[in-house]
């Protein structure tokens, strides 16, 4: 009788861990963000404020320009995917030293964004190489304030962010070629169709599954995982001036510089409340992104 | 073979890769050229390398410091993360109990929300308890943040685990945390290259958690470093490369190494 119950209770044992790990990192703050919004919180507690933490946050023109920002970020998403498309196509075609060429075009991922970041703000600066080279091909009138001017700032961190997430969509785009069924690929080569062909008619529809997924997981990128990218580019105050201020640096700000957990909380919150609406979209694509690779295999 | 279409694709190619090495390029050219030279010449191949900016640069700031920290973190929080979501997993691929699928399920949607989210109450909570700047307070947070992403991963892995092999070894009187040890880790190794990868490169990347829950000097992460290292020394282009090129170094390395293990790990682990 023991035994059987101590049986029954063992895979809570094995999950107790993980419940406890998950429940702390997650569980409790997610709680406590709600309860803050609604506290006017110094230190580590206050009284109940009702809405003000939230009025205050969305009378704030800031806050508005940051989420504008954020949503700015989403227009990197199709160069993204055209860009991973072409590079994974290409490269699945194993042409000659396609395998030094995949080494280098997973680099971008392997750095990390602040190192990248650096480098990049040094090769945008006003007197940097990328203006010099621009005035190489007498192309004077391109060669902008790339990192000063309020105008410009946040749309070169996008060619940053660009450069780097690209990587990712290669990869993804790559292990899904990489298990297409060729035998459909090689029988439309012998009927005569053309590269174009090809791709637009039977590379692309397989991948459906794995591009929605690629664009599901950049939009929750772009509107709250870029922060490593603003704060160096931004020089840790979303600079020039407002310019490249988002949603992260705001509750970076809130919590940090004024100390201001209640406000931090709110724009916490609802960010929060915009990422459970992605996971449905999440799980259908990653669902789907599985289905199609199984779909080829079998 | 050679056709018109494969030397535009070529071509296509070569320029991407390019473009996809011009940043490492301009970061190890601009690293060997004295300031006077930068002045001059931003894009050519320094013409007299010097190495004195890494001197300068390793004298200067404690990035040896910074890498040891940031490397404590990643074994920490990936080896605690690797135990605690590999009993997890091994339990939800293989034993039937009440709310398993719930359990999961929730893991999995937590992929989805952003570390963000969660500082402000463990910022606070953390102040409470005197647990900022602490190794052990950073670790539990990554652990946490990669672990939904693990359990994921290992469940899927151990679930195509033939279920043969566990009733084999039920048979010859194993338990199951023999099972788990004899029969399903041997076989799992491809899953841990995975795992250790996509989650070493995220802890030592990260600057959100890096920033905001280790603010003594003396536990600085290298990302958080960097990020102070490079504004003070704005106008020395040089010099500052030479600090990303000492601070790339690692990863970069191990890439080259391992590339194949890379290479694969990433592919697989890349469908999160």
């Amino acid at each position: 009788m023991v035994m059987k119950s101590a049986l029954r209770l063992q895979p809570y044992f094995y999950v107790l861990p993980l419940i406890v790990l998950l429940a702390f990192v997650f569980g409790y703050p997610i709680v406590r963000i709600f309860e803050f919004s609604f506290k006017m919180v110094r230190g580590v507690d206050g009284p109940w404020i009702g809405l003000r933490n939230y009025e205050l946050v969305l009378s704030q023109g800031l806050f508005w320009e940051s989420v504008l920002h954020n949503l700015q970020l989403l227009l990197a998403i199709p160069a993204m995917i055209a860009i991973s498309l072409l590079v994974s196509i290409l490269l699945y075609e194993r042409l000659p030293g396609w395998k030094l060429y995949r080494i280098i075009v997973f680099i971008p991922f392997i750095l990390a964004v602040p190192i990248i970041a650096v480098v990049m703000k040094r090769m945008f600066q006003f007197s940097g190489p990328v203006n010099e080279v621009l005035r190489w091909f007498s192309l004077d009138f391109m060669a902008l304030d790339w990192i000063g001017s309020s105008n410009v700032a946040l749309w070169t961190v996008m060619i940053l962010i660009i450069w780097r997430e690209s990587a990712l969509g290669i990869i993804l785009f790559l292990a899904r070629l990489m298990s297409l069924d060729e035998s459909i690929l090689e029988a439309a080569k012998l009927d005569g169709a053309t590269w174009r062909q090809r791709v637009w008619h039977i590379i692309i529809p397989q991948m459906r599954g794995v591009i929605e997924f690629f664009a599901v997981v950049s939009v929750i990128t772009m509107l709250a995982a870029v922060f490593a990218y603003i704060f160096i580019m931004g020089g840790g105050r979303g600079g020039p001036g407002t310019a490249t201020m988002v949603i992260e640096l705001y509750i970076f700000n809130a919590l940090i510089r004024t100390s201001l957990p209640g406000i931090a909380a709110a724009a916490s919150v609802m960010l929060f409340l915009v990422s459970v609406l992605l996971i449905f979209p999440l799980f259908s694509a990653r669902r789907r992104a599985r289905a199609e690779e199984v779909g080829t295999q079998q | 073979m050679i056709s018109p279409g494969n030397i535009i694709k070529q071509a296509v190619l070569v320029f991407s890769t390019f473009l996809a090495l011009v940043p490492t390029l301009f970061m190890i050219m601009t690293a060997l050229k004295s300031n006077e030279e930068y002045a001059i010449d931003k894009l050519g191949l320094p013409q007299a390398p010097v190495l004195d900016h890494f001197r300068d640069v390793l004298i200067d700031s404690p990035f040896i410091g910074w890498m040891t920290n940031s490397l404590i973190l990643v074994l920490g929080a990936v080896i605690l993360s690797a135990v605690i979501s590999c009993i997890a997993a091994y339990a939800i691929a293989s034993m039937e109990f009440r709310g398993r699928d719930w359990l999961l399920a929730t893991s999995t949607a937590l992929m989805a929300v952003p570390p963000v989210v969660m500082i402000v109450p463990l910022f606070v909570f953390y102040t409470q308890l005197g647990l900022i700047s602490t190794y052990a307070g950073a670790i539990i947070i990554y652990a946490g943040l990669i672990t939904p992403f693990s359990v994921y991963l290992l469940t899927t892995f151990f679930r195509t685990i033939p279920k043969e092999l566990f009733e084999a070894a039920r048979m010859d009187g194993a338990n199951s945390l023999q099972i788990l040890w004899t029969v399903v880790l041997p076989v799992s190794l491809p899953a841990f290259v995975t795992l250790i990868i996509v989650n070493s490169l995220y802890v030592w990347n990260d600057l959100l958690i890096a920033i905001i829950f280790l603010q003594d000097d003396a536990k600085r992460t290298l990302m958080a470093g960097i990020s102070i290292f490079q504004g003070r020394y704005n106008n020395q282009v040089p010099l500052t490369m030479a600090g990303m090129v000492i601070a790339s170094a690692p990863m970069f390395i191990l890439y080259i190494l391992f590339q194949k293990h890379f290479i694969r790990g990433l592919m697989s682990g890349a469908v999160k």
